[in-house]
């Protein structure tokens, strides 16, 4: 029982880290809270979900459900840097409308039937962890994504690119003199993000086998949550990287959450535990800051 | 060559704070030219800057530099072939990456930023050498995150990465006044140094009157958008800052000050 639930808390962490990646790179790397997550993230799931009931290959619906992230952050970012839209509100235009282009894409909540493969059936997958139990596939194949994406993330900021974005959430005074545009850095932020954002919906959603319209709600507060938490948690160890912080952040939030409900906590409360946890957090992160000041 | 011509700018306009301080505003600075500007707060000096590299909007009037008209251009376009260091150390480095992050960054600036590595070892040896010119022991920093560098060495930083690329014009907005006076005297003469070496078409804007009068070949003083005493060649030389400051007592006078 113990480890069935460790296994599960454990691939809902890997599959959110993604997420959480996201986050990263929108809130710690470009000082930029991107609200566009709570619609992008549906989106990939939505996507997905209509892919997968239509018999496309489940492999081939992961890039086209980071397409549609990639669009979504794109369409932020516009209407931020071209229409001059403050970061916040460009974001709740954007989820606003994902809200309806969603259901649009999916009808409504939208199951995906056993009989349908996804990465964590597939035969593949099936080659690869042998005949191991189906919590445990899912668990090795969150591994594998997670891992991978966090090492592309990782080499993206040693390349000229990575670390003129950098720049662009430090200073974007500087990166205008060196000549670069800031605006079309920070759309190609929102736009890896949300791309990250619809591959966690992507994957949540084969991991589920449902899509579900309100599945968006609350997720950018769940991803700052992870990113805060793995980043006060290492802040003492430089050498620990920012996509290590949310990846190790999602996993510690959701074995949270998932301890709440196995001591009788009420699913109907679950998003108000989540308002206050992260609350406690940044309370506890600004304690500490002052406290450090004040030393 | 840089010329400003019948510069209009309205701050506020349609507003009830709404400001005229420029109209009918002309200015040229021929090539090899050492411009200081000096003038009191609210004379217009920094918006001047501001207007030449773009990064406010102007109501009427045209900015052309090496005789191509730049008024409709991008403030971001225009740093192709312009360097500039504000007052503010923090502004012309970036804190959260090392010294040797902002160095290559600087390297890159007329090039396309792609996935090729951010950081090329082989140039760490040209940063050193760039470095050690200023004889600040910045050659020794280059793993240090610049955030924890102090005002001058950071200062001195963005001067080096402002002109470590082929620019024409180099602008400084007050770029010595948050040193302390013996940090603002090295930096000062670096700049001279580097303006001399390269070349370099220059407009600072300064506080420090002595600067004004030591460095560069000539000098305006500003004074409600409008330029009030002009000085270039052998007449620049023959004035010292008792001159400068009797003209500047003279405008607050008339300003009731």
């Amino acid at each position: 029982m113990f480890l069935d639930l460790t296994i599960s808390v454990l691939t809902q962490g890997l599959l959110y880290a993604l997420l959480a990646y996201g986050i990263f790179i929108t809130y710690k790397i470009l000082d930029f809270p991107d609200l566009t997550v709570d619609g992008s993230f549906p989106l990939g799931a939505a996507v997905t979900a209509v892919l997968l009931n239509r018999g496309v290959n489940c492999y081939a619906t992961i890039p086209i459900a980071m397409a549609a992230g990639a669009l979504a952050g794109l369409i932020t970012g516009l209407i931020h840097v071209r229409f001059r839209i403050r970061d916040l509100l460009a974001g709740i235009i954007t989820m606003t409308a994902l809200f309806s282009v969603n259901l649009q894409i999916a009808g409504s909540n939208l199951a995906v039937p056993r009989e349908i493969d996804t990465v964590f059936t597939s035969s593949l997958t099936e080659k690869l962890t042998g005949g191991a139990p189906l919590a445990v596939k899912k668990l090795i194949v969150a591994v594998i994504i997670a891992v991978i994406a966090k090492i592309v993330i990782d080499l993206y900021f040693r390349t000229k690119s990575g670390l003129l974005l950098r720049a662009t959430g430090s200073n974007g005074t500087f990166v205008t003199t060196l000549a670069k545009d800031k605006g079309s850095m920070k759309i190609l932020g929102l736009v890896i993000a949300d791309t990250l954002v619809a591959l966690s919906g992507c994957l949540v959603c084969q991991e589920q086998r449902a899509f579900a319209a309100t599945m968006g709600t609350g997720q950018m507060v769940f991803g700052l949550a992870a990113v805060i938490i793995g980043t006060t948690l290492f802040k003492k160890l430089s050498f620990i990287k920012g996509t290590t912080c949310a990846l190790v952040g999602s996993v510690i939030y959701k074995a949270c959450i998932q301890l709440a409900i196995n001591l009788g906590l009420p699913t109907n409360l679950l998003k108000l535990v989540t308002a206050v946890l992260f609350l406690v957090i940044l309370v506890v992160g600004n304690v500490r800051k002052g406290a450090h000041e004040n030393a | 060559m840089l010329e400003l011509k019948d510069i209009k700018k309205i701050y506020n306009p349609g507003l009830i704070t709404e400001m005229c301080l420029f109209d009918g505003f002309s200015l040229t600075v021929p090539d090899g030219e050492f411009l200081s500007i000096v003038g009191s707060n609210g004379s217009g000096k920094t918006s001047l800057l501001n207007i030449i590299c773009g990064s406010i909007p102007i109501q009427r009037g045209s900015v052309t530099v090496n005789g191509e008209d730049i008024t409709g251009k991008k403030e971001y376009k225009r740093y192709r072939n312009f360097g500039r260091v504000y007052q503010d150390p923090a502004m012309g480095t970036c804190k959260d990456l090392t010294l040797l992050e902002n160095m290559s960054l600087a390297d890159n600036k007329n090039r396309h930023c792609g996935l090729g590595g951010a950081v090329n070892k082989k140039r760490a040896d040209f940063y050193k050498e760039q470095l050690a010119t200023i004889g600040l022991g910045l050659e020794d920093k280059l793993h240090v995150r610049v955030g924890s560098l102090s005002g001058g060495q950071r200062q001195a930083a963005a001067l080096i990465m402002a002109t470590m690329n082929p620019i024409d014009f180099l602008i400084l907005d007050e770029h010595t006044a948050a040193l302390d006076p013996k940090t603002a005297d090295i930096i000062m003469e670096i700049t001279d140094r580097r303006v001399k070496e390269m070349g370099l078409t220059t407009v600072m804007v300064t506080h420090n009157l002595r600067y004004a009068c030591e460095y560069g070949s000539r000098l305006i003083m500003m004074d409600k958008g409008q330029i009030v005493m002009d000085k270039a060649g052998a007449e620049k030389q023959n004035t010292d800052t008792k001159d400068i400051l009797a003209m500047f007592n003279a405008i607050s006078i008339e300003c009731g000050n």
